[in-house]
């Protein structure tokens, strides 16, 4: 055993407090820190949309500058899309997956604490930058060339592309731990045809991940490039074409779309059933659907460029794959609908929220059919029309989802089920609120208001239109708020929630809420698809494997570690050294930072997964 | 069942009722930028294609929406209901929903494409062709010379075309990306620099059109529009005939004092350009030499009577925030330098003159 030669604060064996959630390794802990965060962050991206919404509420406002105005959209949409809804996917991948397929933690505890962390460094890292001279500005696209130093000389498009790359590492890391865990850690008998969809979504989404964020991660690397070290990537004066920033951003971006998408998607597929009483209809072509539209997500991203001017034919070709995509799509609605059919359907909040989803999608999924063709986009690209139909598809759709699974999954995170009257009054403004707002956005975009302008002329017409949609945003924040005290209380003073308070399907609902540190007392055994609805319908034996005993006290679970911590404090600080890297300040503390996750790395890796328990030697 | 239950399930029958007399009120073809009002072949035939998708989507959207709603309201669960059939699918009916919305989808594909070769190939490649060249914010048009030379007559905001022929438009940036939009005309085309993009537009009707940059770029992107006049032939001609000029020698001695402060101390020269002068050959900024002939400023943004000129030379920034000329031009940076009273009033009397 390597020792190291500096002198370290004892490994926490059973930290309690703060320490303990600093510490942490346990998939659920961590799960609940991301779903924490990323509401907290999601909140910041909604009070952003809101300025805009006071702003554009009458014509020719002074609310905010256009230079605040274009750092508010840029920031609104770079926080829903990296710190709202993916993390909040992570927080439910981190704590449903190794329940939902019967095992004690992910396949790599520190692996998963470091993703937390790095996607925290990453967050404060990006929203710092309103505090220290300026957010970014050119949009989340940051399409080149306006990224470039001379159209861009702050710091704002720096702390941007480097927050990126820190969220990247930190969606790769995550990416493969659920790759590796949804792959190996499976108990007996849960074949992959028996995964629970939200499984299925999950690991599609991680291999889209991995797949994804290496093509923005080389994009980004180009305009740090150009930035820091006066490179002609995109540098017009130099003869560089900016559409290639905007293929790597959009092969990546397209993807992204789908990575927000899929887990709502898998969300959905698992409440529907629940309170249908009734398996999921057609799972293998849900299944199946998932990962097409996961494989076409890759074929289609130049439809965010049919005005950019690729010619006819690249067009036709993009509208067509783009259209396609419209069948498994299709097909997932259907199959939910075919779910519902002859079902026994309690409409609580879960549920509510599930077929909210749904119609909302439809909506989404129908305008965007009309900008997948090409010659129809003419008149809708970049437009307020674009803005309805990402907010219908993101909002309805990926919010709605993760609305449905927060007020699902509570019960099995807290212990006690959310309030259900306030859960009602919740999905009503929600979606009220949502629909007074997006919805007049079609006419303003078929009615000429282009996006991303901080004011417009009354003489337009657009005036009341953005007047409805700025009052809309209000009955969704209001929405947004019964949320927030409805989990304040519930996790207080919530009715006791029980092991299963929905009869749900899967196996997360067999053990007690909260789960135990261990979840599993005996690893079950899966005979088929809704593994805990057959144990109770049908009675069949959950044989534990050999070699599991049923005692508690024997089961070893990996102990808390602060190496991940330190890891990503380490690429904090080294990214924000980076940031100033034309500075020998910004060079120092860049490798300060850079040295102290390099030598985290290097202690984690010889740190083993326990410590010697005395008396246990050998085990 | 709870009484806000009830409400709930009235709620979307009322809201989709809402969304339907909404559908019929949004369309608004009178405002200025309506993509309702297609008033070229271009922009026809995209709006063609859009009601073609709009009502197959709404049939869709009914059918589909509906069934979700007639779903979750007839087997709502009553108190005591055993668990239903536990049905894993049917074959038949996948098979049948992959197929359907693939039909449907085909319906659309067809007269996509079509609509997208239609919109790229020049109907008369040979007809007149105007360069379009987008900065940040402002639009530079260049002409072919009327005399049949190569050089280029040079335009700034106001597109002047003549009504009911075919017009291509090439497009080109020199700074960011920009897009070019007309919505009564033709949906947008992008400007890309170092990628230049073509495009043909065709006015049928005579009149003023409203144009806008509709991809971002940077601050004063809400302010960057244009105004597309589509006259007869003879007209079209006639005006591109004195835009072809030089421009007038001011007379009035305020005039003429303006000019010297334009050529000399105020430096104008060094961003604009006036033809005939033979100091006033900057490239920046649009092209004065016949500014007092257009009705508008700074891009679309305030008509061209002497008070906004004034306001514009005062204080540009109040007037389009963000603009180069305030950023930039040392008159409106340079204390020592700052224009009096007196120097506006001046550089006012030479620039009305210029039409």
């Amino acid at each position: 055993m390597t020792t190291l030669a500096i002198p370290l604060p004892k490994r926490p064996a059973h930290p309690t407090g703060v320490l303990a959630w600093l510490t942490t390794i346990d998939h659920k802990k961590i799960g609940i820190l991301y779903g924490v965060t990323a509401f907290v962050l999601f909140i910041t991206g909604g009070l952003e949309a809101l300025y805009m919404r006071f702003q554009l509420a009458q014509p020719g406002q002074d609310f905010v500058s256009p230079e605040v105005f274009n750092q508010l959209f840029t920031m609104h949409a770079t926080t829903m899309i990296f710190l709202g809804v993916m993390p909040l996917g992570a927080a439910f991948f981190n704590f449903v997956i190794p329940l939902q397929i019967g095992a004690r933690d992910v396949a790599f505890p520190r692996l998963n604490a470091f993703s937390y962390w790095t996607f925290l460094a990453g967050a404060i890292l990006l929203k710092l930058s309103w505090f220290l001279g300026g957010a970014p500005n050119a949009g989340w696209f940051g399409y080149a060339p306006i990224t470039g130093s001379d159209f861009n000389p702050g710091h704002g498009i720096d702390y941007w592309a480097v927050s990126l790359q820190v969220l990247g590492i930190a969606s790769l890391a995550a990416a493969f731990n659920f790759i590796v865990t949804i792959v190996n850690m499976r108990a007996p008998g849960m074949s992959l045809m028996r995964m629970p969809l939200f499984t299925w979504m999950t690991l599609v989404t991680s291999f889209l991940l991995v797949l994804a964020f290496p093509v923005i991660t080389v994009a980004l690397i180009e305009l740090m490039f150009d930035r820091f070290f006066g490179m002609n990537f995109f540098s017009i004066g130099a003869g560089a074409n900016p559409l290639l920033w905007q293929h790597l951003f959009w092969i990546f971006g397209h993807p992204e779309v789908y990575i927000l998408i899929l887990p709502a998607m898998g969300i959905v597929s698992e409440i529907i059933p629940t309170f249908s009483r009734k398996p999921l209809f057609g799972y293998p072509v849900v299944v199946l659907s998932g990962v097409i539209i996961g494989f076409m997500g890759w074929m289609v991203w130049s439809h965010h460029m049919f005005t950019v001017g690729l010619g006819p034919v690249a067009n036709s070709v993009f509208a067509l794959t783009t259209m396609a995509i419209a069948v498994p799509t299709g097909v997932k609605i259907f199959n939910w609908i075919g779910t519902m059919w002859n079902g026994s359907i309690d409409l609580r909040t879960p549920m509510l929220f599930a077929i909210g989803f749904v119609f909302l999608f439809i909506i989404g999924g129908l305008s965007g059919v009309m900008h997948s063709s090409a010659a129809s986009d003419a008149q809708q690209q970049d437009t307020y029309f674009i803005v309805a139909h990402i907010h219908y598809v993101l909002f309805g759709g990926s919010i709605m989802a993760i609305a449905a699974g927060a007020y699902y999954w509570f019960p099995k995170m807290t212990g006690r089920l959310m309030d259900e009257r306030m859960g009602k009054l919740n999905f009503w403004l929600v979606f009220m609120g949502m629909n007074i707002s997006f919805f007049p956005m079609h006419f303003l975009g078929l009615d000429g208001m282009p996006r991303r302008i901080h004011s417009y002329d009354s003489a337009m017409g657009w005036d009341l239109w953005n007047l409805v949609s700025s009052a809309g945003a209000v009955v969704l924040a209001a929405g947004i708020l019964v949320t927030i005290i409805n989990m304040v209380r519930s996790a207080k003073q919530g009715e006791k929630a029980g092991a299963d308070p929905w009869d749900g399907r899967t196996l997360e609902w067999s053990i007690p809420s909260p789960p135990p540190e261990y979840n599993f007392e005996q690893i079950p055994t899966v005979h088929g698809k809704d593994a805990f609805w057959m144990q109770k319908r049908q009675r069949v034996s959950t044989v534990p494997v050999a070699g599991a005993s049923g005692d508690s006290h024997d089961i070893h679970l990996p102990q808390p570690s602060y190496w991940p911590l330190i890891a990503s404090i380490g690429l904090l600080i080294g990214a924000y050294g980076l940031v100033y890297s034309a500075t020998w300040t910004g060079i120092i503390v860049g490798a300060v930072g850079l040295a102290t996750t390099v030598v985290s790395v290097y202690a984690w890796s010889f740190e083993p997964v326990n410590e010697p328990v005395e008396g246990a030697a050998g085990h | 069942m709870s009484k806000i239950d009830r409400y709930s399930s009235r709620l979307v029958t009322v809201g989709l009722a809402v969304l339907l007399v909404l559908l019929a009120v949004g369309c608004t073809p009178e405002h200025n930028q309506s993509t309702f009002d297609a008033t070229g072949p271009v922009a026809r035939s995209q709006l063609n294609l859009f009601y073609w998708i709009l009502w197959t989507a709404v049939f869709v959207f009914v059918v589909v929406g509906g069934i979700l709603i007639y779903a979750a309201i007839r087997f709502r669960r009553k108190p005591g209901d055993p668990d239903p059939e536990q049905t894993h699918g049917n074959t038949p009916l996948e098979i049948g929903w992959t197929v359907a919305p693939a039909l449907i989808l085909a319906v659309v594909a067809v007269p996509t494409v079509t609509t997208i070769f239609y919109n790229a190939n020049s109907p008369d490649p040979g007809s007149l062709t105007i360069d379009v060249v987008g900065h940040q914010w402002w639009w530079e048009f260049n002409y072919p010379h009327p005399d049949g030379s190569d050089s280029v007559v040079t335009a700034a905001n106001e597109l002047h075309i003549p009504v009911d022929e075919v017009i291509n438009i090439n497009l080109d940036s020199k700074d960011v990306l920009h897009s070019f939009w007309i919505p009564k005309i033709a949906g947008k085309v992008d400007l890309v620099p170092n990628h230049p993009n073509q495009m043909w537009i065709l006015a049928e009707e005579p009149g003023e059109y409203y144009g806008q940059c509709a991809e971002f770029c940077g601050v004063a992107h809400a302010n960057m529009r244009f105004r597309v006049i589509a006259q007869s032939r003879p007209e079209f001609d006639a005006w591109l005939s004195t835009q072809a000029q030089d421009a007038v020698e001011p007379i009035d001695p305020l005039a003429l004092r303006g000019k010297a402060l334009f050529e000399g101390d105020a430096r104008c020269w060094s961003c604009h350009t006036v033809a005939g002068s033979k100091r006033a050959r900057g490239q920046q900024g649009p092209d004065l030499t016949h500014v007092a002939s257009r009705a508008h400023l700074a891009a679309g943004i305030v008509e061209n009577t002497q008070a906004n000129l004034r306001k514009w030379l005062e204080d540009p920034d109040a007037v389009k925030p963000g603009n180069l000329m305030a950023r930039d031009a040392e008159v409106y940076n340079d204390p020592v330098r700052e224009l009096t009273g007196a120097d506006v009033s001046a550089l006012v009397a030479y620039l009305r003159g210029l039409d």
